[in-house]
């Protein structure tokens, strides 16, 4: 097995720091794979061969009784009272980047979903859709990562299935994860709740992960430091709504279409507008650095381990000071506020001191020249 | 058109006969052709328009031209009468670190 | 980052404004040709901090905008054959042709790759020797030196899978048709301070007496904008009509000698059809004969296009600075940026998608005003 580094920085072997893509020259299956280097279509079709994958990689990874029992069904107990469900696919490309892999992004996007509605997740499933040929080293990284993440996260991954689709059908692993949690008693949140006068917070540094993903795009590639920021944002999101409970009106953790996008969608969901303080919005240097090479706007910009939370103004300061306190939330920050005007709207107040209208984009932000 | 953006000249090495360098953007650090800035040395700031330098920053005009933009305004405290909207804006609240050295990292 | 930050200083930036507060004293028209001057000027709401009599036009200065349908058409036609690797920048994924744009043809199965450099798509054709690689060189006299240096790459590598789909415009030719327009409005032009840089601004001295008109060499960053529209302002108060350059830092008078050289060996003059203005004579860039294997109109042969524009749209009024936005019929309506009718509405570049993006739903009063009970932490 290659070897994995811890999940707070990437996968991958710590030869390779300048992309933190993981180096797979010299793993070797000391798994009993029938001697199976890349995955062929029998991996998929219920028999010996993808009894082996089940048995030797993720059972071992997952490691949790339910999935041992293998049954059709997970069976699972669960506290009484109501249940979030959500469900999300992953096909992001490349399948590492710098500061994670789509392994990680399945657990946490998943897990993400779950806790920004108010719930706390407990149980997974997860999907894989795998060409013929991908190697076993990367899925094997990858289902590591997974492991890891779910550790982390304190979620279990119960029960999965494994498809294999023929050269050429598939960007080598798609994976699809569904979450379950039961809801934390006493919330109330929703993208319809915002209320004018609400603070808006966000829990960190914007654009790092759309940027950590550009950096190694082909055609586009850029030497930098910046990593994705995907993280299992639930205990953060614990502390916050243990400390303002009914307060917190909104959250949402803001991943294609970035922050701008989000807000628009509360905006319209909410029937009420967003204003917002350019000045504020906290990005890093080199995030921002890149943004400007490319032409692209890192409110626009892909995040997976950010969270927005709209909350009553007496509320503000209170859960600043838990997500700064969180080391998920240091560069927290309240960004604006919601207003009754110009409803269903962003404006941003821009460092000039104007105004400009932030509108929903249109399909993914382009790199342009112009 | 025209997106271009200044960069610090960190490498210079010939590559498939160009002139190549590595320009260091606030962090993020690209391969630039410098074919078109021979006079460009490691160390120097360049004007870089889809991966290639187009011209040479002059510091000392950068700073002077600074210099005048500063001064600009500074005696004359009084404001323009008449228009709302921009009183508007010279009212908000000014940055707390006009050069952006402070900002989040 | 430096000579970036420095030139978007806030307060300086409102003490600049408060000078030409101080200067104008009638309503002035002027227009900044280039497309990411717009794009500055909108997003830092720079128009905002002008007095009300100060209004900017937005000129045709978005390549992305002007090349002709028929050369869209031409791209998508090339990228959907088999085999053919379609490089571009990203501001042409959306540009719609008659009947799709090159995101669609993407959709379709066509090989179409965004790159930043023509450079990028130079290795993708030494990597790819089976393939034919197209790129799409479009841009003002910017983006020319790169493109012209990506095909004398190609050439000095004896790659014969590597081509371009040219359509490069200039400048000075653009501002003289706006000016000869009947109707012209405009009284002043920031020039596209990054285009001076490859150029220089010796082209401009006849223009700015011939039409007697104020020309300052501008730069992107909001202090700079402010500064040459300061500077288009004082002159015509004055009634001078100079060129003037107010982007000192990069640009002299004579411009990148080693890029004009190479621009020359290059490229040769042609005439060129701007979209929504018609053909202007002598207003574009062809490869030269030397070079002219590398022109992927004629390695392609691409036949039987039938261009068809929308008879709604009114592109060409916006881009010669005749309408505002708003004063087309089918803005908002027929055409927004998800259906977008012409190039103006689908560039954020465009003046139309600039306004709608940014500010049409607000009237500028409303604008200036929102948020400003924006007091929290």
């Amino acid at each position: 097995m290659p070897e994995i580094a811890n999940t707070e920085t990437s996968v991958g072997s710590s030869n390779d720091r300048s992309t933190d893509v993981p180096d797979f020259s010299n793993w070797t299956c000391p798994l009993p794979l029938a001697g199976y280097p890349t995955i062929v279509m029998g991996h998929g079709g219920g028999g010996k061969l993808g009894n082996e994958l089940v048995e030797h990689l993720f059972l071992p990874a997952f490691r949790n009784a339910a999935l041992e029992n293998l049954g059709d069904a997970a069976v699972l107990n669960l506290p009484s009272g109501r249940l979030a469900m959500s469900t999300d696919s992953f096909v992001v490309q490349p399948l590492f980047f710098p500061g994670g892999s789509i392994g990680e992004l399945a657990v946490n996007g998943t897990v993400n979903d779950l806790a920004v509605s108010g719930a706390v997740p407990r149980y997974l499933s997860a999907s894989f859709i795998l060409e013929e040929g991908f190697p076993l080293a990367q899925l094997a990284a990858i289902v590591e990562a997974m492991a890891a993440a779910a550790t982390t996260a304190g979620v279990r991954i119960v029960t999965g299935d494994t498809k294999v689709v023929e050269r050429g059908h598939g960007d080598g692993c798609y994976i699809n994860t569904a979450g379950i949690g039961t809801l934390r008693e006493g919330i109330q949140v929703g993208p319809n709740r915002a209320k004018p006068g609400d603070a808006i917070l966000v829990s960190g540094t914007i654009g790092d992960h759309g940027m950590a993903i550009m950096s190694v795009r082909e055609g586009l590639e850029f030497e930098s430091q910046i990593r994705s920021d995907c993280a299992a944002l639930n205990g953060m999101i614990g502390d916050v709504l243990d400390a303002a409970g009914m307060a917190v009106h909104a959250m949402r953790d803001p991943t294609r279409g970035g922050l701008a996008s989000t807000l628009n969608e509360i905006a319209q969901a909410s029937g009420v507008g967003i204003a917002i303080d350019e000045a504020r919005l906290p990005v890093r240097t080199e995030v921002q650095s890149a943004c400007e090479l490319l032409g692209l706007d890192p409110v626009y910009v892909a995040n997976e381990g950010k969270a927005v939370f709209f909350v009553a103004p007496e509320a503000a300061e209170q859960v600043l000071a838990v997500l700064k306190a969180h080391p998920l939330g240091c560069d927290a920050a309240v960004i604006g506020q919601v207003t009754a005007e110009h409803k269903g709207m962003l404006v941003a107040r821009t460092a000039m001191g104007s105004n400009r209208v932030i509108a929903q984009q249109i399909g993914e932000q382009l790199p342009r020249i112009c | 058109m025209c997106l271009a953006i200044p960069g610090k000249v960190v490498g210079i090495a010939e590559e498939n006969g160009l002139h190549m360098g590595r320009v260091d953007f606030g962090g993020v650090v690209k391969r630039v052709c410098l074919d078109y800035v021979p006079e460009v040395e490691v160390g120097d700031y360049t004007i870089v328009h889809v991966g290639f330098a187009l011209s040479k920053i002059d510091e000392a005009e950068a700073l002077r031209t600074l210099e005048v933009f500063r001064q600009m305004g500074v005696l004359d405290e009084e404001l323009a009468d008449g228009d709302e909207a921009f009183a508007r804006a010279a009212s908000a609240p000014s940055s707390p670190c006009p050069d952006g050295s402070c900002a989040p990292k | 980052m430096k000579y970036l930050t420095e030139f978007r200083n806030g307060e300086i930036a409102q003490r600049m404004a408060r000078e030409i507060h101080a200067i104008a004293t009638r309503p002035w028209k002027i227009m900044e040709v280039c497309g990411g001057q717009t794009h500055s000027i909108i997003k830092n709401g720079i128009d905002q901090m002008l007095p009300a009599g100060i209004e900017m036009i937005h000129g045709p200065g978005c390549p992305v905008c002007v090349t002709p349908l028929e050369l869209i058409d031409k791209a998508l036609a090339i990228a959907a054959q088999p085999g053919v690797i379609f490089c571009s920048f990203g501001d042409m994924l959306r540009v719609p042709g008659t009947d799709a744009d090159l995101f669609q043809i993407k959709g379709a199965g066509g090989d179409v790759r965004v790159v930043y450099s023509p450079l990028d798509a130079v290795e993708i054709a030494a990597k790819n020797p089976g393939r034919q690689v197209v790129f799409f060189g479009v841009g003002f006299e910017t983006t020319a030196p790169a493109n012209a240096m990506s095909v004398h790459i190609a050439k000095r590598r004896g790659l014969k899978n590597f081509s371009v789909l040219m359509s490069h415009v200039l400048v000075p030719p653009a501002i003289a048709a706006i000016l000869e327009s009947p109707g012209n409005q405009v009284q002043a032009f920031l020039l596209a301070g990054h285009v001076n840089s490859v150029m220089g601004y010796w082209e401009y001295p006849p223009i700015a007496e011939k039409y007697r008109i104020p020309l300052v060499v501008t730069g992107f960053e909001p202090l700079d904008l402010l500064d040459g529209i300061r500077r288009a302002v004082i002159q015509l108060e004055a009634g001078r009509y100079e060129v003037e350059n107010a982007y000192e830092r990069i640009v002299t008078y004579d411009g990148n000698q080693p890029a004009q050289k190479m621009l020359a060996e290059v490229f040769e003059v042609t005439d060129r059809a701007w979209r929504g203005i018609g053909v202007i004579p002598k207003s574009g860039w062809r490869l030269s004969e030397g070079y002219r294997e590398f022109d992927a109109a004629e390695r392609f042969h691409i036949t039987g296009i039938h261009t068809e524009e929308s008879p709604l749209c009114r592109a060409g009024d916006v881009l010669r600075g005749a309408i505002k936005p708003a004063e087309c019929g089918a803005f908002g309506k027929e055409c927004t940026p998800r259906h977008p009718l012409g190039a103006t509405m689908v560039s954020s570049e465009g003046a139309c998608a600039a306004y709608f993006n940014y500010g049409r739903f607000l009237s500028a009063e409303d604008l200036a005003t929102a948020g400003s009970g924006l007091t929290h932490a």
